[in-house]
């Protein structure tokens, strides 16, 4: 197993008291596989994601163990940390405008992590950057290379940042909501081509994102998060298609259907995504659950096994008392 | 609202506090000082503090506290009423500049420009050499010295606000450029310039203390603390203190003004405070 | 790059040219005949004439205007009367004294500000930060030439190190430069103060922009990330900012020579301005502004040559 995250949790020191922003989040991926991470804005999802490649804001407090490769990256020092990044683990994020720096040219930047990591000259960084930049399927490579970012356009940005990122061979990269800011008909292009470089180079992918469509085509397995713990995890085909969490159940309703009845309203979940101060104790979902009970407000989230993947983590569910 | 600003920012606090403190002072002398500021006392002259002067007296036997009480009345009164031309000047041509626009906005912003290759007290020593010395020319020349900066900071500002819906609907309904510049512009404008006004202010008092250092600004019986710093220097072997008071004043009340404009600053636009 | 710098060099002379019919307007419109202060009030109408016609102050305006700038282009900046020699070799005379002043100034604050303004923004929100803010605030409210007279009090009168005054010239080039160096200091620690806060909130601009979080993802180290990433970025509003407080150094140094008793052309401008040495003053402080301009459009190359969006013509 190329990772193993247990119990992970992620507190952030405020002006007005620590904020749990993640809480005994557990899961697991293989080399080669790809796992998508859902959740509304405040879920914790990047949170989970920057814990990975050791990047959390400044007096972040963590707990638990990532596992990567056998070595806890939660236990590393700074230095040991660095020469992951870049080498092993790689993110892209996503705004492609801004990634990248204005004043340096493309084939720089894509190289530095080879000079980084492998230690490369100037020349021969610059010219491994220019293969990467046609890999990642850019046309006129050299030129490219050459240019500075104002002068490429978003989705060229953001396959130049996937070429940044593959440079030195990584095991997994991150991927927090990598085409959330592109256009609708460049998102599939970048999607397809991570996925399939992936699969050429048996790259571990953790995708974040709050668009379930976009876990569906290009994730086999997903976890879906909320208030800063996992609700449900699983294969694709079966968390969305047989889903067992309310929360759940109530993201894919929430999704506007297509020859929907015209006038018919939009199912939305009623109230809004808790914050971490002051969080009450049991399921952050149960204010807005329609199906919350008293139990739910008190008892801490048990794991609930409905297959041999696919786990969910609700206290009725366990207690059997709901039923679909 | 006051309340308001002030539970957002220390700095306004602590620097409103030490402008009191000025403001407190010169509206003191104007009523009572220990001695007469400018009154000679040549048997007292060079004096240790002491009871009788708190401070002592310098070279001439004049009263060291009375004389920074006095001079603060200048500074205050030369930073008031320069700022207030160089804001009514400044804006006036940054609202035409914004209206106009066109080559009347370019030239305008062409001269301003230029006029920063003139800092305020360069262009004061000019004006108060080539006119004379003293208090009116030293107002009028920071005055029209600190303009430019004004005329740019209404330009960009106004440029902003009238690219809004209001100003059109305001327009449509028939208001006058007068009317639309008063009511409309300046008060959605003011926040910007009058953290400017309060940069502008301690600025002014800095380039008076300088000309009066060089004699080119209050000229006696008006004390100024510039001129008592340039009074003080040949005594510096014996009686350093003359030259520490005068300096310590005017450091306190440029410090003061720099954090009531940061306080000012701070508590007006929130989007700053966050970054830092 | 070249296009860019030649639109830039013209404006340059629109510039001068402009700030050379102000700065004529100002001191040719005087009140009273310039001759007539010269030669006193109880000089007869004759003499006044005499000298007027010597001086070509009876000259119509703009005719004298163009002869003054016909002078300088060609090099000739006319005589002084006062101190009876041509201006061209009293300014630059004078510049030996003054130049080396600004340039030490300048060097001394941009030391101080960039080590303090990186070593703020590292720290960003800790006491080594707060202590260099408050430092700072100290700095900017301290009139430089108080601050000369304070240096004076410890490193002359009490500690005994350096001249209070006056300029031994530069046949000896040792104590010539201790001679400027408790002037440049003063000069150069506000300067320094200024451009401290101006480096550490450039700095703490670029660095919560995202391309130092891409920076960090690639395995880039925090210090490697703000010197090679963040501080190019940096750099062009600090240096747009530096050129700005030149003007002001320029004032401040007039002022510290007068302090100091350094025969540079800020007191050159003084002692001419009280002996109606008009044609001296004009020819100072043109060549004063005309410092300022050129070194703003070096500072306007610089900052094109650092970002290349400015180049394209493109808003950086």
């Amino acid at each position: 197993m190329l990772l193993e995250v247990a119990g992970l949790t992620i507190e952030l020191p405020t002006p007005h008291g620590d904020l749990r922003v993640v809480s005994e989040v557990t899961f697991a991926l293989a080399g080669g596989e790809s796992l998508g991470v859902v959740g509304e804005s405040g879920s914790g999802k990047t949170m989970t994601a920057l814990a990975l490649i050791g990047l959390l804001p400044e007096g972040a407090r963590t707990s638990g163990v990532v596992s990567f490769e056998g070595r806890n990256l939660l236990a590393l020092g700074e230095h040991d940390k660095r020469a992951l990044r870049g080498d092993r683990i790689a993110m892209i994020f996503q705004e492609p405008m801004t990634a990248l720096n204005p004043l340096h040219r493309i084939g720089a930047q894509v190289g530095e992590p080879l000079r980084l990591h492998r230690g490369l000259s100037r020349s021969a960084a610059w010219s491994r950057a220019v293969e990467l930049l046609g890999h990642v399927r850019l046309s006129n490579p050299d030129r490219l290379a050459q240019a500075y970012p104002f002068m490429l356009s978003g989705g060229e940005r953001q396959r130049a940042t996937i070429a940044m990122a593959l440079a030195c061979g990584p095991k997994l990269i991150i991927a927090d909501e990598p085409t959330t800011a592109l256009d609708v008909t460049v998102q599939a292009k970048i999607l397809d081509l991570l996925a399939s470089l992936a699969a050429e180079s048996q790259m571990a992918t953790l995708l974040v994102s709050h668009d379930l469509a976009v876990v569906a085509r290009h994730c086999q397995r997903v976890l879906v998060m909320y208030g800063g713990e996992v609700m449900e995890e699983g294969p694709v085909a079966a968390v969305l298609g047989d889903a067992r969490h309310p929360y759940t159940r109530a993201l894919l309703g929430a999704r506007p259907r297509l020859g929907a009845a015209l006038g018919a309203r939009l199912a939305a979940i009623a109230g809004s995504a808790p914050g971490g101060l002051n969080r009450p104790p049991g399921c952050p979902f149960a204010p807005r659950c329609p199906h919350a009970a008293d139990i739910c407000r008190d008892a801490s989230l048990p794991v609930v096994s409905i297959s041999r993947d696919h786990r969910v983590r609700c206290v009725r569910l366990q207690a059997g008392d709901l039923a679909w | 609202m006051v309340e308001l600003l002030l539970r957002r920012s220390s700095s306004l606090w602590i620097g409103l506090a030490i402008v009191g403190l000025v403001v407190g002072a010169a509206a003191l002398s104007c009523f009572w000082t220990p001695y007469p500021p400018a009154a000679l006392d040549i048997p007292h002259r060079l004096a240790a503090p002491s009871a009788a002067h708190w401070l002592g007296s310098d070279a001439l036997g004049r009263d060291v506290v009375s004389g920074l009480l006095a001079g603060s009345r200048v500074s205050l009164l030369v930073g008031v009423i320069a700022v207030g031309v160089g804001l009514t000047l400044g804006v006036a041509l940054g609202l035409i500049a914004a209206a106009a626009k066109g080559w009347v906005e370019d030239a305008i912003m062409k001269i301003s420009d230029f006029a920063f290759a003139f800092p305020a007290l360069l262009m004061a020593i000019l004006l108060t050499a080539t006119y004379g010395p003293g208090v009116v020319n030293a107002i009028l020349a920071i005055g029209v010295a600190n303009a430019p900066i004004f005329a740019r900071l209404t330009r960009s500002a106004a440029n902003g606000v009238l690219t809004q819906e209001y100003i059109l609907a305001a327009r449509a309904a028939g208001r006058g450029p007068v009317a639309i510049a008063f009511v409309h512009v300046l008060p959605n404008i003011a926040p910007g310039l009058i953290v400017q006004a309060t940069i502008q202010f301690a600025i002014a008092i800095l380039a008076e203390a300088a000309l009066s250092y060089l004699g080119l600004g209050a000229q006696p019986p008006l004390v100024s603390w510039g001129r008592m710093l340039a009074d003080a220097q040949p005594w510096l072997y014996n009686s350093p203190r003359l030259a520490i008071a005068p300096g310590v004043a005017i450091a306190v009340s440029v410090l003061g003004l720099n954090f009531v404009g940061d306080g000012l600053r701070d508590a007006l636009d929130p989007k700053l405070r966050a970054r830092r | 790059m070249l296009g860019f710098a030649i639109k830039r060099l013209l404006l340059v002379v629109a510039t001068l040219a402009f700030a050379s019919a102000i700065v004529f307007g100002v001191l040719e419109v005087l009140p009273g005949n310039a001759a007539q202060t010269m030669l006193g009030a109880s000089a007869t109408p004759e003499a006044v004439a005499a000298l007027s016609h010597k001086l070509g102050l009876d000259k119509p305006l703009s005719l004298r205007y163009f002869d003054w700038i016909r002078g300088a282009l060609q090099g000739d900046f006319g005589q002084s009367y006062a101190y009876n020699s041509d201006i061209a070799s009293l300014i630059l005379q004078r510049l030996s004294v003054s130049a080396p002043l600004a340039l030490l100034s300048m060097s001394i604050a941009t030391s101080i500000a960039l080590a303090a303004g990186v070593y703020s923004a590292e720290r960003r929100g800790k006491a080594g930060d707060a202590a260099i803010m408050a430092a700072s605030q100290f700095g900017i409210a301290v009139p430089s030439f108080w601050l000369g007279i304070l240096l004076v009090l410890i490193f002359s009168v009490h500690l005994h190190l350096a001249p209070a005054g006056g300029f031994p010239g530069w046949s000896k080039p040792a104590r010539a430069f201790a001679a400027l160096v408790l002037p440049a200091t003063a000069l150069g620690l506000v300067q320094a103060a200024i451009l401290t806060r101006v480096t550490r909130s450039a700095l703490v601009d670029a660095l919560s922009e995202d391309y130092i979080r891409t920076a960090r993802a690639k395995g880039v180290s925090r210090r490697a990330a703000l010197w090679r990433h963040a501080l190019p970025n940096a750099l062009p509003p600090i240096l747009t900012i530096m050129g700005l407080q030149f003007a002001n150094l320029i004032a401040g140094a007039v002022v510290i020579e007068n302090v100091f008793v350094l025969p540079g052309l800020g007191r050159l401008i003084l002692q001419a301005i009280g002996n109606r040495d008009v044609l001296v003053v004009e020819d100072c402080v043109m060549g004063l502004a005309a410092l300022v301009v050129a070194l703003n459009l070096l500072i306007d190359i610089v900052v094109a040559a650092i970002d290349p969006r400015l180049r394209a013509g493109r808003h950086g």
